[in-house]
Parts: structure tokens; C-alpha cells; sequence
């Protein structure tokens, strides 16, 4: 293997010229008065970038795939097949336990995943090439945030199309259309607003020793203290308040009754909160106003200088 | 014609540890400047703050004109950064880290796709483009480095500690390519803590010692400055101690011997330093003859690098480095440096 460095190329003598790249650069002028920021052209291009990274680690590394489709599939086999036997009438309307639980596993597997997706950042910083997009001139390093919510939505989506099969042949049956699309959307929301505070941890910690702390801490407590696994009048009064102050809740509260209720509107009572009863249309707001205000949280956290 | 790069009174500390107390130092366009000094002297600190990679405690640093500090995103699109340590994504092939790189510094397609190929051939990296750089050599990895942090031509490119743990070969590759990379105009900052390299490369250095610059100008200069030459002299390979003492005293009262250090890790050689004069080294030997001791060799050298920072520090940057290694909690410092600000 040869390292001498050739001296002769396309542009002849000079070797290091290139033309095209010096009329790109003489085109952008003054960058100060460039237009940047979230949705630019720019933005747009580096955060696909990124996401292209993302799928193409995943096709060749394809275990977490397999992996992520067969856990949530397990959980619900071995979860229903342990509830099996409790008497008709105390999962609310579900016929079965197994109807009751499929939206809780849909949900809590998109939650693992999004909080999880901080984990590979963390080690890219420890690595030292996170450092190639922070010395970079990012349109916004929201972009490291949204490509790893694309890449993880896209996975909930698989996950949750593996999640309504299995359910459906055990005898849960299946949301309508629409129900389906709203399924969707709530997965994506809850996605992108848990990625962004994961991405937030990966900014603030220290290290991944610390981030896998973190996650440990928050994944199977709020897993508990939600609708997931039994519904809210099966809980304590204070256990109530804490489930109907948690968000994946109001994720799971609006699946499930889509997968009841083919009639459903916005209008819907889909919880009956200590507080108040609560309308499907509320519980998408609760999720849009977690999701935006995880994201502003998160923005001077992205802004600090670290390597 | 205005600095390429302007630091100013620059200082940054982790928690309680100072990593720069007082960096001050300008760099002309199309030059390579030297950032000399023992590991634990400042230098990453220093450039990891031009870098926008940390924020300093006070100080100013001014980029192509540009105010660093308080527009890092501007600054960012003139700047090439290439770490010690190469990062690679061991699962993509270099041509799709190319790709990755191209687009985070928003190159249109077209661009891109010639560029790309330029870097490639640049540095003889063709056969291995569609590889994953998992099965990358350590020299292989470097020349991708490199390529990715000259893809979107830097006006200033920084490296720190470019040949480190690089076999010969590869050493010297990229130094030539940085001297190609200089002809065609690109201001270069490297730090090392080897002295031949920034010898051999350098326009201008700055030696720093303990987070601040204690000398800075062009090595010959340097060189200059501190006086003399030096006279490394072996009266046998490994010469017994009263012998070696003897000698020394002998030539200390020669009239242009301005000093004699006795180095007992290299078979107690004698180190001279003697005032520049034609026939130095006759004398030397004649003198030694005269009191019946043998010559198992001897040479004659302009001042070093090293010469200057031991003029400056009173210690070599070898004892700088040995002594470090025992000091340093590189643990610590990873944890600070990773906590940011």
C-alpha cells in the first residue's frame, strides 16, 4: 500500500483546487446574512444526512431490528397469558386482558425505544465524533434530535405494525382506518418528544454510565405508574393522581379506546382522571404540549460547547 | 494583510484544575504555526476553544475576522478541525462519511460528488472508498481524517497531533501533504510534543509550558536567540564517572566553553555549550588528546528546540513529559472536559 500523495488530478498542477467547490463557497457569500434555522434548506439536508447514517448502521447491524420486533411480541404474550384468568369486567370495556394490553405495549415499547435513542449520541460524544457535527456549521443541531427521531419512529412503526398483528390474532381485534392513522400520530408525537429529552440527558451527562442510569431510573417506573398494565379505577387514589399526571397515559388511553370503539370522536371521554373526565381530542393536546415543551427544554442544552 | 487566527489572553480552567492560565498568539494567513509543548501544557485546551468546542473563562479569539466566541456558527464554516484521535464510524465505508461530512457543511450534490472524488484520489484512497472503515489500517484512518476535514476547504485547518502513534511512512506522507496544503494557501495550526515535527514544519511556533506561552517566533530565530552551539561529546561509549568528571572540568576552563552537563542516561556523555566559532570542535579534540583521553565520538549541532525550552524552563520537554505522566489525572480531566463549561 502506497501513502505518497499524488500530485496530479483533475485540475491538473493544482491538486488541491477544485473549482466547482470554490465557486459553491464564493457563492455563500457572507454566512451571517445566511437564512439558517429549523426547516431551512439547509437543516433539511443535514438532518437527512444523519438519518441516512442511522437506517444504514441498521441494515447492516440488523440485531436491534430483530431484537426490537421480538421483545414487545414476548411481552405480550407472557403479560396477557399472566393476567389471563382475571375475571371479565376489571380491564374496563376489553373483552380480554389481552385486548387491554396491546395499546400499553405499543406504547411503552415506542417509549423505550425514543429514550434509548440518546444511547448512541452518548457514545458518538465519547467516541469523539459527535465533535465532527459540533465543529460543523449545523443549520440547527435540532437536526441531530430530529434524525434521531425519524430513524426511531420509523422503527415504533414496524414495531407497532408487529404489535397489532400479533395482538389481532389473539383475539384483540384491529382499530378502523382512522383509528389507525391516529394510532400513528401518537406514536410519532410521544416519539419525538421522549427523543428530544433523551438527546437532552446525552447533552447534559457526563457519560453513559450516567445516561443508562437515568434511563434505568425513568423507563420501568413510568411503565408502572401509567395505564399500561391495568386501568386507572384498579389503582390506589394516589397512584391515580401520579398515572394521570404521566404522559404516556394519555398515549395509551386514546389507542385503546380506538381499538374499542369504531364511533370514536375528538370528543370521546377516553380517561376518567381524578380531577376531570378527559376527551380523546385533550389527551393528543397533553402529548403535542409534552412534546413541544420537551423540545424547548432541551434547546440551551444543544446550544452548550462541549466535547 | 489582517491575522488568519488571534488569541488573546485566553484562559480556561476545569473545576479546579487551570488548563491555560494567559494563551496569547496570532497567526498569519498561509503559514503553519507550531504549538510546541509537554502533554499537559495547554495546547488541546487551546485549540478546542478556537475549535468552538469550549468556551474559555475570559479571553477573546478572533477567526478570518470573525469573533469567535461570539459567533461560533460563522466562524465554524472557515474552519477544518482534525482531532488526535481519529473518529470513524466503523460500520460506514469512507465513502459514505464523505457524503455525511459533505452534507452537515450543506454541499450541494454536484459539488459534492467531484469533491469527493478529488479527496479520495488526493490521498490514494480510491480502492478503499467502499469499505468499512472498521477494517481501515491506522494509517488509512488518518488519510480519511484528514479528507474529512479538508473536504469543505478550511481556510483554517487545525490538527492536533497529526502523526501520533502513525508508522514512518505515513508520518511523513501527511507531513508533505500539509506542506502542499500551505503552497496552495491554507493556514495550518498543529500542536505536537514532538520537537523534529514542528521543527520540520513550522513557519512559527509558540512553546507553551504550564498553560502559558513562553516563547513564540520562528524556530531559527528561536534558535538564534538562546546562543551558541552544542557539542556532544563520548569519550568512550560508556565512559566511568571519574573520567567523565575529569573532562568536564578540563574543557569548562576552555575560553569559549560557556557550559559542560555531564548525561548519565546516555553512558555519561558530555553536553557542551560553546560559543559559535570555526574550529570548536579541533580544539575540543585537541585538548582532549592532550590529557591522553580517547574520542569514542564526537558532533557538532546548532541549538534545538528542546535547547529552547530548556533555556526557558530550566528542564527538557523529555523531564517535562516524564514528569507529567505522574502528575495528571487523565481521568479527571475527561470527566471535567466532558461536563463542558
Amino acid at each position: 500500500m502506497s501513502t505518497t500523495i499524488p500530485t496530479s488530478g483533475r485540475n491538473g498542477s493544482r491538486p488541491l483546487e477544485n473549482d466547482d467547490l470554490s465557486t459553491w463557497k464564493a457563492s455563500l457569500g457572507d454566512p451571517s446574512k445566511q437564512s439558517q434555522g429549523l426547516l431551512s434548506a439547509a437543516f433539511i439536508q443535514e438532518t437527512l444526512a444523519m438519518t441516512r447514517r442511522l437506517f444504514i448502521q441498521l441494515q447492516r447491524r440488523p440485531s436491534t431490528l430483530i431484537a426490537g420486533i421480538i421483545q414487545p411480541l414476548i411481552w405480550l404474550v407472557l403479560f396477557g397469558a399472566l393476567f389471563q384468568n382475571v375475571p371479565a369486567g376489571l380491564f374496563g370495556e376489553s373483552s380480554n386482558y389481552g385486548q387491554f394490553l396491546g395499546a400499553g405495549i405499543i406504547v411503552f415499547t415506542a417509549f423505550g425505544g425514543a429514550l434509548n435513542a440518546g444511547l448512541p449520541v452518548m457514545f458518538d460524544r465519547e467516541f469523539g465524533f459527535l465533535n465532527r457535527f459540533l465543529v460543523a456549521p449545523l443549520a440547527s443541531r435540532y437536526s441531530i434530535v430530529v434524525a434521531s427521531a425519524i430513524f426511531i419512529a420509523a422503527l415504533s412503526l414496524v414495531q407497532t405494525a408487529a404489535i397489532l398483528a400479533l395482538s389481532a390474532v389473539l383475539g384483540a381485534g384491529f382499530p378502523n382506518l382512522p383509528g389507525l392513522v391516529l394510532v400513528l400520530g401518537i406514536v410519532m408525537t410521544l416519539v419525538l418528544g421522549v427523543t428530544a429529552l433523551s438527546l437532552g440527558l446525552t447533552f447534559a451527562l457526563p457519560g453513559h454510565i450516567e445516561l443508562i442510569a437515568v434511563i434505568f431510573v425513568t423507563n420501568l417506573p413510568l411503565l408502572f405508574s401509567s395505564t399500561a398494565l391495568v386501568p386507572l379505577d384498579f389503582m390506589p387514589q394516589w397512584l391515580q393522581v401520579v398515572a394521570s399526571l404521566n404522559p404516556l397515559t394519555y398515549a395509551i388511553e386514546p389507542i385503546r379506546y380506538v381499538y374499542l370503539h369504531p364511533d370514536w370522536t375528538l370528543g370521546s371521554v377516553v380517561l376518567q382522571a381524578p380531577f376531570a373526565g378527559v376527551t380523546l381530542g385533550a389527551s393528543l393536546g397533553v402529548l403535542v404540549i409534552f412534546c413541544g415543551v420537551a423540545l424547548a427544554l432541551i434547546q440551551p442544552l444543544l446550544r452548550r460547547r462541549m466535547a | 494583510m489582517a491575522a488568519a487566527v488571534t488569541i488573546e489572553n485566553l484562559r480556561k480552567s476545569y473545576g479546579s484544575v487551570t488548563a491555560i492560565q494567559d494563551v496569547s498568539l496570532t497567526i498569519q494567513p498561509g503559514e503553519i504555526f507550531g504549538l510546541l509543548g509537554p502533554n499537559g501544557a495547554g495546547k488541546t485546551t487551546t485549540i478546542r476553544c478556537l475549535c468552538t468546542l469550549a468556551v474559555p473563562d475570559s479571553g477573546r479569539i478572533e477567526l478570518m475576522g470573525i469573533p469567535v466566541l461570539e459567533q461560533p456558527q460563522v466562524a465554524r464554516r472557515y474552519l477544518g478541525y482534525i482531532a488526535q484521535e481519529v473518529a470513524l464510524d466503523k460500520v460506514l465505508t469512507g465513502r459514505e462519511l464523505l457524503e455525511l461530512q459533505a452534507a452537515i457543511y450543506h454541499m450541494p450534490k454536484s459539488v459534492a460528488l467531484g469533491r469527493i472524488e478529488q479527496m479520495l484520489s488526493l490521498l490514494d484512497l480510491q480502492d478503499w472508498a467502499d469499505q468499512k472503515t472498521g477494517i481501515y489500517s491506522g494509517g488509512l484512518k488518518k488519510r480519511l481524517d484528514l479528507a474529512l476535514g479538508l473536504l469543505h476547504q478550511p481556510d483554517v485547518l487545525v490538527l492536533d497531533e497529526p502523526t501520533v502513534g502513525l508508522d514512518i511512512e505515513t508520518r511523513s506522507a501527511v507531513w508533505s501533504f500539509l506542506r502542499q496544503l500551505k503552497a496552495a494557501g491554507t493556514t495550518i495550526l498543529i500542536t505536537s510534543h514532538y520537537l523534529e515535527e514542528v521543527d520540520a514544519l513550522a513557519d512559527r511556533v509558540a512553546i507553551i509550558d504550564q498553560g502559558q506561552v513562553i516563547a513564540a517566533g520562528t524556530p531559527s530565530d528561536l534558535k538564534d536567540k538562546i546562543g551558541g552551539d552544542r557539542i556532544t561529546l563520548r569519550i568512550r561509549e560508556f565512559t566511568p564517572d571519574d573520567e567523565a568528571a575529569k573532562a568536564k572540568a578540563m574543557l569548562a576552563d576552555l575560553p569559549f566553553v560557556q557550559d559542560v552537563i555531564v548525561n548519565p542516561a546516555q553512558g555519561n556523555s558530555l553536553n557542551l555549550v560553546v560559543e559559535r566559532q570555526a574550529d570548536a570542535l579541533t580544539a575540543v579534540q585537541q585538548s582532549l588528546a592532550a590529557a591522553g583521553l580517547p574520542v569514542f565520538g564526537i558532533s557538532q549541532s546548532r541549538p534545538s528546540l528542546d535547547d529552547v525550552y530548556l533555556a526557558a524552563t530550566g528542564r527538557t520537554l523529555m523531564d517535562a513529559e516524564l514528569a507529567a505522566v505522574g502528575q495528571r489525572d487523565l481521568k479527571q480531566e475527561k470527566k471535567q472536559a466532558m461536563k463542558g463549561r
